[in-house]
């Protein structure tokens, strides 16, 4: 039987087809996952309750309901819209998500991709969704949408750099850019490499928040200035995939930080053969961590304005992220 | 080769000339829009981000309550002003009452007026919770809302425990006040009078709510965004501010320290110690911070008046038909929002031949145009915040 299912899947077509299946089936269970998390918690800050009634406990089918109410609704495309591109931009968006999941190391043999340039692709596709958001705000034939979508792509010059300069220091730690080599360069090492990459990891949190347009660098959204942004002519299914996006994107990048610096799959203390199973939990769990950390401050802050974010990423998180390269390539030379 | 001064000069200023010549935009923020405050309506020319020729178009509120005033009797009226500012409903009442009784020459009960007095300022703390609440969330803070409100409930639930109604009391009648139930049992003849235990329950949600304005202030007066979104913006100096005929907490904000309740006698405030808190440099931070300060002052008043509290008559003698002898007067006061006036001219009918009302937030609003010029579009949201206008004033 095990023979037959391990032929089975190195049937290129078949392991395709299931890992497809897997990814499909994730995306919206992860999204669901962080935005009943993210309703639950926002209530706990703010002395409210929360979803109560939906599914009879704790309001747990919340989002089930909200999803297939998305669904119901008329897909409004407004009069002169672009139309192929305001259909293809939620599309762009969750594709770059989901490819995102490609690279990253779920457990020791457990990774979709190991792709030798895997840092490297997951920030490059990472910020195609920056692409999607342009679409969408250039094609709604909206002003607000038009202006959240610029914004947007003003946000992907101020933070990209930063994002990319602070993975730098760990690639320099693992000697690899593969994912599955950095956990492995931890593994090895001992130690996670937040622990040496601290300014690294704050300068990738801070840069990911505004990757992901969140309080408090939601200016492409920003409610209460540009009514929803690129999102205001949205609805139905096409702006449940902009959600769904958002909630999983919080994922993905989170685990991205976590594999790089963070350790990944990997717990001290904890046996091999272990490992091999229990990795994926303690990934998600690692990443959920880091997914709470994004809520609270979502549910803290205030939004920036487009230019401090500029001054913030240009002259604060630029400098610190190319001093943390000087210093850990000095230190790399110099002791190891 | 001759090197012609002239045509050197000429070509290097050309090249700087020649630009990205960029075509501006017009945006229309409102009247629907998530933070207009209701329907004003901005008409903007925008160049990216920045925003020129500002003009606020107004009107899509208006009730025409200055005619519907000329049909309708003193007593109606009530139900009229408290729907001006909905925000502070029972400070609009006040100055339009004592402008009728100071017609009628009626001398109104002290006890009556303590309680006039005390629920204009809870008016006025419920007013600027209301602004604790909208302000953090139009810079994109949602939860500062949640706190602010419950605060805020607590003070509604005392008005609405004496005058019936949260946000439109219609309590003031003319030589004093008509609590909706009395301290008696259903048995006896009901006495009017503050429900039982108001006064207790007063001290103890004035404690509550000192305790909550610091932590607000902790929440927001902490946080580093909020500093940097607010301080240096939307700077208004203090002449400018007075002769646009800015009033209220925005005018202090800018360093004037003028206070109705200092100067005019609507009320017996000249009985209580109190500070008027003023801003040092008249940008949005001051804004907010002034309104802060005036909701710890305003508790200082109430408790001060619930100790002071004199006991008598709610209701002074007056006629069953009011008729109003000829003449005319105007009394202002000092609303939650700025001055408020009423300018009331009676031929000796029951009701008032003309009444012209002041509002704060129509004259508030009048800076726009030149606060608003040249600034960033999220600055025009904070700003417009920070001015704290309600669209009900404006437009009556």
């Amino acid at each position: 039987m095990t023979s037959f299912l391990t032929d089975l899947f190195s049937n290129f077509w078949v392991s395709l087809a299931g890992k497809l299946l897997i990814v499909a089936l994730m995306i919206p269970l992860v999204g669901m996952v962080i935005g009943f998390a993210e309703m639950k918690l926002s209530a706990k800050m703010q002395a409210r309750v929360g979803p109560y009634f939906a599914g009879g406990r704790w309001g747990w089918a919340q989002l089930i309901a909200d999803g297939v109410k998305f669904f119901q609704k008329e897909d409004l495309i407004p009069a002169e819209a672009d139309r192929p591109v305001f259909k293809l931009a939620p599309v762009l968006v969750l594709v770059s998500t989901v490819a995102l999941l490609v690279v990253i190391p779920f457990g020791p043999d457990l990774i979709f991709r190991d792709l030798s340039v895997g840092v490297f692709f997951a920030l490059a596709i990472s910020s195609l969704s920056t692409i999607g958001i342009l679409m969408a705000g250039w094609s709604s034939a909206n002003k607000y949408s038009l202006m959240g979508g610029l914004r947007a792509a003003g946000q992907l010059i101020a933070y990209e750099l930063p994002l990319v300069l602070a993975v730098v220091g760990a690639v320099i730690l693992a000697e690899t850019m593969s994912m599955a080599g950095i956990v492995e360069a931890q593994v090895s090492a001992g130690y996670p490499f937040v622990i040496f990459q601290f300014v690294g990891f704050a300068v990738f949190m801070i840069a990911a928040l505004a990757e992901l347009t969140r309080i408090p660098f939601d200016m492409p959204i920003a409610e209460s200035e540009l009514v929803m942004g690129y999102l205001t002519e949205y609805s139905g299914f096409r702006f449940l995939f902009f959600f769904l996006a958002e909630f999983a994107n919080m994922f993905t990048l989170s685990a991205i930080a976590v594999t790089l610096f963070l350790g990944g799959w990997w717990l001290p203390g904890i046996p091999d053969d272990v490992l091999a199973y229990a990795g994926p939990l303690i990934l998600v769990a690692k990443t959920f961590l880091l997914v709470f950390i994004m809520i609270w401050f979502r549910w803290t802050f205030p939004r920036f304005r487009e230019d401090q974010l500029q001054s913030l990423a240009w002259k604060v998180l630029v400098p610190l992220a190319l001093a943390n390269i000087a210093i850990t390539a000095v230190f790399k030379v110099v002791l190891g | 080769m001759v090197l012609d001064q002239d045509l050197v000069r000429h070509l290097s200023e050309s090249s700087v000339s020649v630009e990205l010549e960029t075509e501006d935009m017009t945006l229309n923020i409102g009247p629907q829009h998530p933070s207009t405050h209701g329907v004003l309506r901005l008409v903007a020319r925008v160049d990216g981000e920045r925003a020129f020729d500002v003009q606020p178009v107004i009107g899509y509120m208006h009730r025409g309550y200055e005619k519907l005033a000329e049909v309708r009797s003193y007593p109606q009226i009530t139900t009229l002003v408290n729907r001006i500012d909905w925000v502070s409903g029972y400070a609009n009442e006040v100055p339009f009452i004592v402008a009728a009784e100071k017609l009628l020459e009626i001398e109104v009960p002290e006890r009556a007026q303590y309680i006039r007095l005390i629920l204009t300022e809870m008016a006025r703390i419920s007013s600027h919770l209301v602004f604790m609440a909208s302000y953090p969330l139009e810079l994109g803070a949602p939860t500062p809302l949640f706190f602010a409100l419950r605060e805020r409930e607590r003070v509604l639930d005392l008005l609405e425990g004496v005058t019936g109604g949260r946000f439109h009391p219609n309590f003031n009648r003319i030589g004093g006040v008509k609590p909706a139930y009395g301290s008696g049992s259903s048995t006896r003849k009901v006495i009017q009078d503050l429900p039982a235990g108001f006064l207790a329950e007063t001290r103890d949600a004035m404690d509550k709510v000192t305790v909550a304005v610091d932590e607000i202030n902790s929440l927001v007066a902490g946080n580093e965004i909020i500093l940097a979104r607010t301080k240096g913006v939307g700077v208004l100096p203090p002449e400018v501010a007075a002769s646009y005929g800015v009033s209220g907490p925005n005018l202090r904000a800018s360093g004037v320290g003028f206070d109705l309740r200092k100067v005019e006698d609507y009320l017996p405030y000249h009985l209580f110690d109190f500070e008027v808190p003023v801003g040092e440099n008249g940008d949005c931070w001051d804004r907010w911070h002034v309104r802060l300060l005036e909701i710890r002052q305003s508790v200082r008043i109430i408790q001060q008046a619930i100790d002071g509290i004199p006991s008598g008559p709610l209701q002074a003698k007056v006629p069953k038909v009011i008729k109003v002898p000829k003449g005319e007067t105007y009394v202002r006061a000092e609303n939650p929002k700025g001055e408020m006036g009423y300018y009331l001219v009676s031929n000796g009918a029951q009701g008032p031949y003309r009444l012209k009302i002041r509002s704060a937030s129509f004259s508030n609003i009048s800076i726009l145009p030149w606060i608003l010029e040249g600034v960033l579009i999220p600055d025009i949201i904070a700003i417009m915040g920070s001015l704290d206008f309600v669209l009900g004033d404006v437009d009556r």
